[in-house]
Parts: C-alpha cells; sequence; structure tokens
C-alpha cells in the first residue's frame, strides 16, 4: 500500500488478461499454420515468422513487468536499475554467443558425413 | 554516537516512517526484486546456452512442431495446442495472483483467500501437464534408428507422415536376455532392451518397399528435413547401431540428443520453480486464512510471492517461445 490507490484495478487486470490470451492464440495460430510467405523467407537473418513471434514475446513480457508485476507504479530509478541492467547483460550475452554459434557451424558443418 | 546505535524508535528500513524509505519501496520488496533479476540472468544463461548449441547443429536441429504433438486421451497429430493450454493456465493464474493483491490493497480477506486458492489451482494444472510432457516425451511416439557415429534415421510413408516401428517390424525374440539380478547378474544393470533389433528393421524395411527414411538434416528450402531414396537409405541402414524409442539425456529418437538435454534441464528448472512459487502461495495462502494479514493490517506479503509467481510466468513465455515456436 505504498501507493494510496485503493481503488480496484480489476477491470484493467482484465483488460490485460484479455491481451496477452490474444497475443498467445496469434502466436500459437501462427506456429500450426505457418504461411509460407512468413515462414520459408527470410528478413535480417531469420524467417519473418520467427521476427513476429520475437516481438510478440517481448510484448508479452511488457505487459507481465508493467502490468503484473506492478513496475509501473514503481519508482523511475527502481524500474531502472532492473530493466536496464537485465536488458543490457542479457543482450550482451546472447549478442556473444549466438554469433560464436554461428562460426561453430560454419566451421564444424562441413565435415559431418551425410553420404554412406 | 547516536548515528551509530539502533534505537528503539528506528529498528529497520521498514520502520523508517518518514518517507525516507530508499526508492519508496519496503525492504523486501527491493530484495524480491534483487532475486528476480538474478534469477533472470540464471535462466537467460540456459536459455542463451541453448540457443548456442542450436546455432551450433542450425542444420540439425528437431523440430519442435514434429516432436510435441499430443494431447491427452486423444489420439492424433496436434502440434502446440496442448503447451498452448499450459501456457494460458499459467497466464491465467498469474491474473488471479494479481487479483490477490489488489484485493489485498482493499484488506478484502476472503476474496484474497479466494484468488489465491485459484492460483494454486491453476500453478498444480501447470506441473501436472508439464509431468505429463515430460512423460510424453521420454516415452517417444515412433521409434528410430541410431547409426554409429550418433545420428537419428527416422522412417516415412510414401505421403511423408513418420510411421511407428512396430506397424511394419515383426520380432523375433532379440538378441539376447536384458541382464537383471533375478538371472544372476548381480554385478551388473541394464534398463529394458530395445523391442526390436537393428537386423530385424533392416529386414522389415526391405520387404515394405512403400518406406523411406528420413534423416535430421533440414533442406533450406522446405524447412523440413531431407527423405531419402530407397537406394541411399538401405547404406543408412547398414550404418545403424541401435534401436531407440523415446528421448532420455543419453539418446533422442527425434533427433539431436543436446535437444532433449536443453528440454529437461530448462524445463525442469522451471518446473522447480512453479512447484517452489506453489509451496510459497500456499504457506500465504494460510496465513490469509488464519488472518495474519489482517492483523498486520498489510497484505504486503501477498504482493512479494505475486512477484515471484509473475516471475515464473514471465521466464514460462520465454521458454514457450524458445523451445515451441521459433
Amino acid at each position: 500500500m505504498a501507493h494510496d490507490t485503493n481503488a480496484s484495478h480489476t477491470a484493467l487486470i482484465l483488460k490485460v488478461f484479455a491481451f496477452l490470451s490474444l497475443v498467445t492464440i496469434v502466436e500459437v495460430a501462427f506456429g500450426i499454420v505457418k504461411p509460407a510467405s512468413l515462414h520459408l523467407t527470410s528478413f535480417l537473418g531469420t524467417s519473418p515468422l520467427n521476427w513476429i513471434f520475437l516481438i510478440l514475446t517481448l510484448v508479452k513480457a511488457y505487459g507481465i513487468t508493467w502490468y503484473f508485476m506492478h513496475m509501473k507504479e514503481e519508482k523511475k530509478w527502481l524500474r531502472r536499475s532492473v530493466v536496464w541492467t537485465s536488458i543490457f547483460l542479457i543482450s550482451y550475452l546472447m549478442i556473444l554467443l549466438l554469433i560464436e554459434g554461428s562460426y561453430l557451424h560454419e566451421v564444424l558443418a562441413p565435415y559431418v558425413k551425410w553420404d554412406y | 554516537m547516536e548515528a551509530t546505535i539502533a534505537t528503539k524508535e528506528h529498528h529497520s528500513w521498514d520502520d523508517d516512517k518518514s518517507e525516507g524509505k530508499p526508492l519508496k519501496s519496503s525492504y523486501g520488496k527491493m530484495m524480491m526484486w534483487f532475486f528476480i533479476v538474478s534469477d533472470a540472468l540464471t535462466f537467460s544463461g540456459f536459455i542463451i546456452a541453448y540457443g548456442l548449441m542450436r546455432f551450433k547443429f542450425i542444420e540439425t536441429w528437431p523440430i519442435a512442431d514434429e516432436v510435441f504433438t499430443h494431447i491427452p486421451f486423444v489420439h492424433g497429430n496436434f502440434p502446440m495446442l496442448y503447451v498452448a493450454f499450459m501456457t494460458f493456465v499459467l497466464i491465467a493464474s498469474s491474473v488471479t495472483m494479481v487479483l490477490a493483491v489488489d484485493a489485498g490493497h482493499q484488506m478484502k480477506k476472503n476474496k484474497v483467500a479466494w484468488y489465491m486458492f485459484w492460483t494454486i489451482l491453476g500453478g498444480a494444472v501447470f506441473v501436472g501437464s508439464q509431468a505429463w510432457e515430460w512423460k510424453t516425451f521420454i516415452q517417444g511416439s515412433y521409434g528410430a534408428i541410431q547409426m554409429n557415429d550418433g545420428k537419428i534415421i527416422q522412417f516415412v510413408d510414401e505421403t511423408g507422415h513418420q510411421v511407428t516401428l512396430e506397424s511394419f517390424v515383426t520380432s523375433h525374440g532379440g538378441e539376447r536376455e536384458q541382464d537383471v539380478r533375478s538371472k544372476g547378474l548381480w554385478f551388473t544393470s541394464e534398463s529394458a532392451l530395445p523391442e526390436f533389433t537393428v537386423a530385424e528393421v533392416t529386414e522389415a524395411y526391405k520387404k515394405h518397399s512403400e518406406l523411406s527414411i528420413r534423416t535430421e538434416k533440414i533442406i533450406a528450402a522446405t524447412k523440413s528435413k531431407e527423405i531419402l531414396s530407397r537406394e541411399a537409405s538401405l547404406n543408412y541402414l547398414a550404418e545403424g547401431k541401435q534401436v531407440v524409442k523415446g528421448a532420455n539425456l543419453k539418446v533422442n529418437e527425434y533427433g539431436s540428443t543436446l535437444f532433449a538435454d536443453f528440454f529437461f534441464f530448462i524445463t525442469g528448472f522451471h518446473g522447480f520453480h512453479v512447484f517452489s512459487g506453489i509451496i510459497f502461495n500456499m504457506i500465504i495462502f494460510f496465513n490469509v486464512i488464519i488472518g495474519t494479514y489482517e492483523k498486520r493490517k498489510s497484505y504486503e506479503m501477498v504482493e512479494k510471492v505475486g512477484l515471484y509467481w509473475h516471475f515464473v510466468d514471465l521466464v514460462w513465455v520465454f521458454v514457450f517461445t524458445f523451445f515451441y515456436l521459433v
């Protein structure tokens, strides 16, 4: 009760719930149908379908953190110290290791035997 | 002197009524955020390691839609649907949790208790579903053959759909008996032998001209696994080492063993978080019922445990994307 908003937020919570469910349904529908124009083409290193999935995931993560974990109502610098720290460290590790993974593939794949 | 002595009026961070609390946050909530950030880094370390290995074996990684295709009590091929249900259950239990926090702000004890109850129930359904998903994955669906160099080959019919080994192979009783204590082999033990031998599968394959063999290799243009000609198939079969059914940490009928390793490790670690979350929720639930927070005039404990519960949901959103969607 740090914030004196004792009014119920039920309506907002249900709206966020509806939104998150809708995003999940869209993801699952795309995952089942996999339209060839999105799935078999390439855009910035991966298929547009994968980009859609990644962006929708981040949207869902935002909804959960901001509205369910009440990040929206925390002080600005509490929010920033949590969000900026995590985003910086995770992107750092992710970029390095994914580049490394592609390199390993490039080096090793030619040596895998496929003719018997 | 006074500055270094804990006086009676001022014991801790939370007793400070001067509104001078760092970031206007209670001590407990701040520490929960500390924990969540470090746990998020742990999870991202695991998921990124999965990404590294997936990029390393990008050409041969199993296609999730072909691995997780089952629904309880229903036969058939239904990719995505069950895991979508699990995701929905976890989001719904997050919603009841946040409603419990909201009811706590208004000091409505009964409402808090009921919403906590639904949250615990949702968590239990999720963990149960996860256990079922593991069981199905461990038991496997079609069976495959592992080659001497570790590659997996599977069997498909003319339409390109996988067929089970049982549907075309007949067993002649196997090469040997399983080593068990009751047969005097007290010094050794092994798990059940596969139902068929490689020789039996090869023999049956030669008789069924409608079958083909599918390798782990992904054809970039169609994003589907490569299907071999009949002649090439026999060369692959000649390299067969063992018959594989299901998945474990050593071998995986769906393809790369690393896929199974990471699946068990990451969903297992997440499932353990859900399990401990259920325990925390139950403790808080009983405290709500016996009126602890009513006497304390604050339901902040519900809020703290809620933060943890939402975090578990947040992690699942990412696990769902990287294991099932992308």
